[in-house]
């Protein structure tokens, strides 16, 4: 099966008729495009505000996309062949990372995520989020449905150990997200029923000794302030009260762009980073939130979309796991924000501001419009 | 792998994919769905509740102390003020950990236990966001200090406040009283939104009498501020309304005369205008600074001032209660006219003491121990009054008998307070056989009458009773209340007076001669004072037993301990012809009426010398 050479420049016959247009020459997937173009340039109108009106500030996020732009790009070039070959090599140089991070970094300070390389500081981890998928879905593809306890076993190996050494970092958010997007390969390549649920029952039954040993003193304040955040109303809930109070005065219309008093008299902290979707509450009302949400329920469900028409199960399994891991950054920045869920260090996905977020993302988009390019030469 | 087994594969990962698809689509709806309903519930349900936090935060209500009214003598002397201060506070909310910035902060500069206790008291009970004082009057260096270390104290504030302060401290002391830091109980009491902002409130005297009229009204005032508290703007304002002024009816010349002359001598001096009821002066020695209460005084500085065995705490001068000695004799006097037992020209025969029908015991006069025998063989009232007679009031209160004693000495305001404009004054005791069955359960005794008579025994009275008596006196039977605050905000205070006692002049007459003759007689017992006197006096000398002496023994003033001597006593008015002042005065433990009455010739010299005329 799967021969997915390149026809564009050679094969032209099917598409001389119509000119290849130079988006599709360039692997582009304009609905997606113009919908991340969209939401980047929303994020930036927020963050004009929400940084205090820094126009340093919406010039260096500016050029932090032009940057995941571009890498988007190039990251669409690359045929889904190369990605699958080369998953396993870029697993096992993330992991040697990691592990040097982990265990170099020890002693240094406790909390070891970045690493320097000639003047770029990048977190391993980010990488992680698109290489744990990959090296899943690479391993997944091809075996037999329905997926066997071989099959099932090595994805779960192949995502625990990065998320393991994430988790020494240590960062029990991002080690989270990492292991979910290796669970949605296995969920969108048909994880059985009875598994999925005993592992829900197993994930119940193992809360409470999971919050007995497992979790660190200020991992468990983070959910009993969620829980209750006036029980520590200047301490660890200040976050959660003053969020809530910039999305609830927001009401439905909003305060008016720039008009944010919660982010511009500093009640709201992080207000241009993992909180920034209050200060759009506050200043778009639900109006705005409505409109970002529908944003993201367009690109979810053109991920989606990809994801159905892909040719091969390594590009459906890829693109449905890219498109649930885009899905979980939205719901659990936007709930953590609004008190729903406790805080971790989750940025809302393409508005705030963060270099590293924006580069992994639109990175990950560009394997989703890889993906894109190969059902569409596919289904010639 | 054979062909159709992949294709048979590849049908069946599609359709698995598919209705993952599905699936993972309806879980991301139900999930976005969630979220909007949460959004929804902030923003439209529960918008009144956070868009009023939001404002909460962003709008703060900053109260506007007033300023304290001042306080002037009757000639605009400034006898109290407000001057800026620097207060250090700390906002709660801001500092992080409150013992650590406390810590912190005693680095740089001392901060008191009782500071320190005070801060954490006030602390409970603030708003949120509220700059809560912890040290005052911060100095040049320390201000200095901490705005160098400013970066690494948040929620610390130096804010300017206008402190009380007495420019006479200890002179005006038991006059003015003082204000201090609102106490807990003052809390309870005290409006909490006027009081919002302030920091003092009068404790005692003046100060606390008119509280309401020196405090004024507070002011408020909207400040958006960031959440570090810097204010950003101010959006709108209401000013406070300035405590009104008093002017005091003291005379600060008078004030000063009357205590440089009790110097360092335990006593009191009350000088009134019997025609008016203005109180000319109110000194009560030892005092204290009141600069020190403003504060909060250190307990060393309180301890020393309640535990000293001369009570500077105590206002004599309102509070003390004396026996009033001979000085209740031209009101005994009165009494005597009034009730037609006696007339100015009446006499008794005086052989030195006087014992009851049916007795042995002898009530001696206190001339016997001088002469060996009485003023004269026999008394009139003249000159019972200017030789302090005992025979002739034992004779007249005997017959008089203690209940009638009491309802004539009652209209000169003895037995009850006068009612003057301060606080903390006593009612002393005018007693009767009512009084005596009240406060004591017991019968009267005869013999207690013959002592009352020469203003022993039960009798108490402070020393402005006496000076407000003495202006009853004066004016020949003009009731005025007293009072110290004679104009607020300029504008005066109507004279209050009582019924009228109403006597024939002639009664008057002869009391006055006899309390001239006290002064400007040649046998007056205060006779000293007329040296070189450039008006007419009346005055009445008093001595008051500290100890009792047994029957027949000898009181020698070399013998008994400093705090055993008699007080000295004496009442004065003057010009006889058209009274302007009368006083009372005490001299503790003074020997006898000597320690006081040249007290009067100097207050009475300084009133004099000012009234023209």
């Amino acid at each position: 099966m799967g021969d997915y050479v390149r026809q564009l420049p050679h094969q032209g016959s099917h598409d001389m008729a119509r000119r290849p247009s130079m988006v599709r020459r360039v692997h582009i997937d304009v609905p997606l495009l113009l919908l991340l173009l969209l939401l980047t340039f929303y994020g930036l109108v927020v963050l004009y505000s929400a940084s205090g009106q820094s126009a340093a500030a919406v010039i260096r996020q500016g050029s932090y996309f032009a940057l995941g732009y571009v890498i988007m790009i190039l990251a669409a070039q690359i045929s889904l062949q190369r990605y699958a070959r080369l998953a396993p090599w870029l697993y096992l140089v993330g992991l040697t990372i990691l592990a040097a991070v982990v265990f170099v970094g020890v002693g240094a300070k406790g909390a070891q995520r970045w690493l320097e390389v000639g003047g770029f500081r990048f977190q391993p981890s980010e990488i992680m989020k698109l290489v744990v998928p990959l090296v899943v879905a690479w391993f997944l593809a091809g075996r037999a449905l329905p997926l066997g306890l071989f099959s099932i076993g090595g994805s779960l190996i192949l995502l625990g150990l990065p998320a393991m050494l994430i988790v020494m970092q240590p960062d029990l958010g991002t080690s989270l997200l990492i292991a979910a997007s290796g669970l949605f390969v296995l969920f969108m390549a048909g994880l059985r029923w009875r598994y999925i649920l005993g592992a829900v029952v197993l994930a119940a039954a193992s809360a409470w000794p999971v919050w007995m040993y497992g979790l660190k003193d200020y991992q468990k304040q983070r959910i009993l302030t969620m829980l209750n955040p006036d029980s520590d109303k200047l301490g660890a809930g200040w976050n959660i009260i003053q969020s809530k109070t910039a999305i609830g005065s927001g009401g439905w219309q909003g305060k008016g762009w720039l008009q944010s008093t919660q982010s511009r008299l500093d009640f709201l902290p992080e207000s241009h980073t993992d909180f920034i979707i209050a200060v759009l509450a506050e200043e778009h009302g639900l109006q705005g939130i409505i409109l970002l949400m529908g944003i993201y329920l367009l690109i979810l469900l053109r991920g989606f979309w990809i994801g159905v028409h892909a040719q091969t199960s390594f590009g459906r399994m890829m693109a449905g796991s890219l498109t649930l891991t885009f899905f979980v950054y939205i719901f659990v920045n936007m709930g953590m924000v609004a008190g729903l869920l406790p805080v971790v260090g989750v940025p809302l996905p393409l508005v705030s501001a963060g270099g590293t977020s924006v580069v992994t993302l639109l990175a990950g988009f560009g394997v989703l419009m890889a993906i894109s390019t190969e059902s569409r030469s596919g289904a010639m | 792998m054979l062909p159709q087994f992949d294709l048979k594969d590849s049908q069946l990962e599609s359709r698995i994919f598919g209705s993952r698809t599905i699936i993972a689509v309806c879980l991301v709806m139900v999930l976005l769905g969630l979220i909007l309903m949460r959004y929804y519930a902030l923003q439209i349900t529960a918008y009144e509740v956070y868009r009023t936090q939001s404002e909460r935060n962003r709008v703060q209500l900053q109260p506007l102390p007033p300023k304290r009214g001042l306080i002037y003598d009757r000639n605009g002397v400034l006898l109290a003020d407000n001057r800026p201060s620097y207060v250090l506070s700390v906002v709660r909310e801001r500092v992080g950990d409150l013992d650590v910035a406390l810590s912190e902060l005693q680095t740089l500069l001392p901060v008191s236990e009782r500071d320190l206790e005070n801060f954490h008291k006030k602390v409970n009970r603030s708003r949120p966001y509220e700059p809560v004082p912890l040290r005052f009057r911060l100095t040049e260096n320390e201000r200095a200090l901490l705005a160098v270390n400013r970066f690494r104290l948040p929620g610390v504030v130096v804010e300017a406040r206008l402190l009380r302060h007495y420019p006479y401290g200890e002179l005006f002391s038991h006059a003015l009283g003082y204000v201090g830091r609102i106490s807990e109980e003052e809390v309870q009491a005290l409006d909490e939104t006027d009081y919002r902002g302030t920091f003092y409130v009068g404790k005692v005297g003046v100060e606390k009498f008119y509280e309401d009229i020196l405090h004024g009204d507070v002011g408020y005032q909207n400040v958006e501020s960031n959440a570090h508290g810097r204010v950003l703007r101010v959006l709108e304002r209401f000013l406070p309304v300035t405590g009104k002024d008093l002017t005091l009816s003291l005379d600060y010349r008078v004030q000063l005369a009357a205590f440089d002359a009790l110097g360092d001598r335990r006593g009191a001096v009350v000088a009134i205008n019997p025609l008016s009821g203005e109180v000319l002066a109110l000194v009560s020695t030892p005092g204290f600074d009141t600069n020190l209460f403003v504060n909060g005084i250190s307990y060393e500085d309180y301890n020393a001032l309640r535990d000293s065995l001369d009570v500077p705490l105590f206002n004599r001068a309102i509070q003390g209660s004396y026996p009033p000695g001979s000085t209740i004799k031209p009101f005994m006097a009165m009494a005597g006219l009034q009730s037609g037992l006696v007339t100015p020209e009446s006499t008794v025969a005086d052989p030195g003491w006087y014992s009851l029908p049916g007795d042995s015991h002898r009530y001696r006069d206190w001339i016997l121990r001088i002469r060996g025998t009485g003023h004269a063989p026999l008394v009139n009232m003249k000159m019972a009054i200017s030789e302090s007679c005992d025979v002739y009031f034992y004779d007249l209160a005997r017959r008089l008998t203690i209940d009638r004693m009491a309802e004539y000495l009652h209209p000169f305001g003895f037995g009850e307070r006068t009612g003057v404009d301060t606080t903390n004054e006593r009612a002393g005791i005018l007693p009767s056989t009512r009084w005596k069955r009240g406060a004591m359960n017991q019968p009267w005794y005869p013999g207690e009458t013959i002592s009352a008579g020469i203003g022993q025994g039960y009798m108490l009275a402070s020393p402005l009773q006496l000076a407000v008596a003495t202006g009853v006196m004066a004016s020949k039977g003009q009731r005025r209340i007293p009072h110290l605050v004679m104009a607020i905000d300029g504008e005066p205070l109507p004279v209050t007076s009582l019924d009228p006692l109403v006597a024939p002049a002639e009664y008057w007459d002869a009391i006055f001669d006899g309390m001239r003759e006290v002064v400007h007689g040649r046998n007056g017992t205060a006779k000293a004072l007329a040296q070189g006197i450039a008006y007419e006096m009346a005055g009445k000398t008093g001595t008051a037993q500290v100890i009792g002496i047994a029957q027949n023994a000898v009181y020698n003033e070399a013998d008994v301990s400093e705090r055993h001597r008699h007080h000295g006593l004496f009442i004065a008015f003057a010009p006889i012809e058209a009274p302007t002042i009368a006083v009372g005065i005490i001299v503790e433990n003074g020997g006898g009426s000597s320690a006081a009455s040249p007290i009067a010739r100097e207050v009475i010299d300084a009133w004099l010398s000012i009234e023209p005329g």
